[in-house]
């Protein structure tokens, strides 16, 4: 019975988002574009373009879903559907759990689908290829967890729109060093793996404790 | 009456409500039984819907209490917020969303003791005057067509306590009587409400509804 609750926001939210096809598009066209402008600016040196890849790759993925949390809750709290969930036969952090689910299908999955793009400008061989999706594939979801518990405390500011980022960035920085070691190939031997092993800890440890922080938020912003 | 639901009680003792450090409403006392109505009356800006938020569970109170009486059952660990409709007015129907995956997929939110397919969700919105438009976005709907919607969730799941927060605003005199008939059958099986309505409930048992004037010196 509860499953079916978590699994029902899960689909709506996907559901929705797939029906404002455009508000997707928007966002894996500005992270492609980033990926397009970086070899113009810095110059056809395939060398130098396949060393920075990897921070290319990262920043344009938090750059993007930046765009996408702000509205995260904003619809779902104007509209009432907030309040009328903490009524759900599921506590409001399953709630905000399902959530996270769903954005980081809607938002991050269609990133990592446009990646190869990435991978074509950016001069990446199959390896670094490889490792890129890997390191996103396990990275994001910490990067959408912090994302929700901004998007989570600023939903009641009528123009939280940038406070939400600044509040996130600092949380966000540790998981981009480690998405970025998990990458590179030349740091040194083994390096990459237990990056990746960081990064699949911080993202479990994220989508666990952030539904929590998530739930508290959105019941003060209620007051 | 013949009882179906949880049968819950509710006892408010000189409660003080207090938003952004003001004071809203102060020494409301009252009690509700189960298959009793409370209307709270009073005119605009009084309280009634703080009251309602206060009651949802939504408010920090200042002082006095807000006691709800879980009807005693063994292994029971449901949180009486669980058992409640708060019904305000903001709909939480998405636009983007036909009249049917909305209200289908609030019933799969608010759970339902029995299996939620299509028959009982077009039942509800047959009931609501809405069947006929029940593949429509829900964009097309007009305010009152809205209301009724919203007001639709309370046929699909079912839970003993109803907060609403003017059920009967932008309604017909049709969707007066809708509200009113609903209202009816709820507090026949049982059921708990609390609503803030200028709706004249008229009912043939009328020593089920209680009513109070909020914001009058006593």
């Amino acid at each position: 019975m509860s499953f079916r609750a978590f699994t029902a926001i899960i689909k709506r939210d996907v559901k929705m988002a797939m029906r404002s096809f455009g508000d997707g598009l928007t966002l894996v066209l500005f992270f492609i574009m980033i990926g397009v402008i970086i070899p113009f600016a810095v110059g056809p040196n395939k060398v130098l373009l396949a060393t920075i890849a990897p921070g290319v790759v990262w920043m344009a993925a938090f750059l993007s879903s930046l765009l996408a949390i702000d509205r995260f809750f904003r619809a779902d709290f104007e509209d009432g559907s907030l309040l009328a969930m903490r009524h759900a036969s599921i506590s409001l952090s399953t709630i905000a759990f399902a959530k996270l689910i769903a954005l980081w299908l809607t938002t991050i999955l269609p990133l990592i689908f446009a990646t190869p793009m990435l991978a074509m400008m950016l001069n990446m061989d199959y390896e670094l290829f490889f490792r890129t999706i890997l390191s996103l594939l396990v990275g994001t979801p910490a990067l959408i967890a912090f994302g929700g518990i901004g998007a989570a405390i600023t939903v009641s500011l009528k123009r939280g729109g940038l406070i939400a980022p600044v509040l996130i960035l600092p949380l966000s920085i540790p998981i981009l060093i480690f998405g970025i070691s998990a990458i590179k190939t030349n740091a040194g031997v083994g390096v990459e793996n237990t990056a990746v092993l960081f990064l699949l800890g911080i993202s479990m440890l994220a989508m666990v404790f952030a539904p929590f922080a998530i739930a508290l938020a959105l019941k003060l912003d209620q007051e | 009456m013949n009882i179906q639901l949880p049968p819950y009680k509710l006892k408010v003792n000189n409660l003080q409500i207090m938003r952004s450090s003001r004071e809203i409403l102060s020494d409301i006392s009252f009690e509700v039984n189960f298959g009793e109505a409370l209307l709270l009356r009073g005119a605009n800006g009084v309280g009634k819907t703080s009251l309602l938020m206060a009651l949802a569970g939504y408010l920090h109170i200042g002082q006095g209490l807000i006691d709800w009486q879980k009807p005693i059952k063994k292994d029971d660990e449901r949180d009486v917020y669980e058992d409640m409709f708060f019904i305000s007015h903001l709909h939480a129907m998405k636009e983007n969303l036909s009249l049917r995956e909305n209200l289908k997929f609030w019933a799969e939110v608010n759970g339902s003791d029995s299996a939620i397919d299509d028959n009982k969700i077009m039942e509800a919105l047959e009931k609501a005057g809405l069947a006929h438009g029940a593949d429509f976005d829900a964009l097309l709907l007009s305010q009152g067509q809205k209301k009724r919607l919203s007001l639709a969730r309370l046929l699909v799941s079912r839970k003993p306590i109803w907060l609403l927060d003017e059920p009967t605003a932008a309604l017909d005199s049709e969707g007066d009587k809708w509200v009113a008939s609903i209202i009816d059958a709820h507090l026949d099986a049982g059921g708990l409400i609390i609503a803030a309505t200028h709706l004249d409930l008229e009912m043939k048992k009328n020593k089920r509804i209680k009513t109070i004037i909020l914001g009058v010196d006593k």
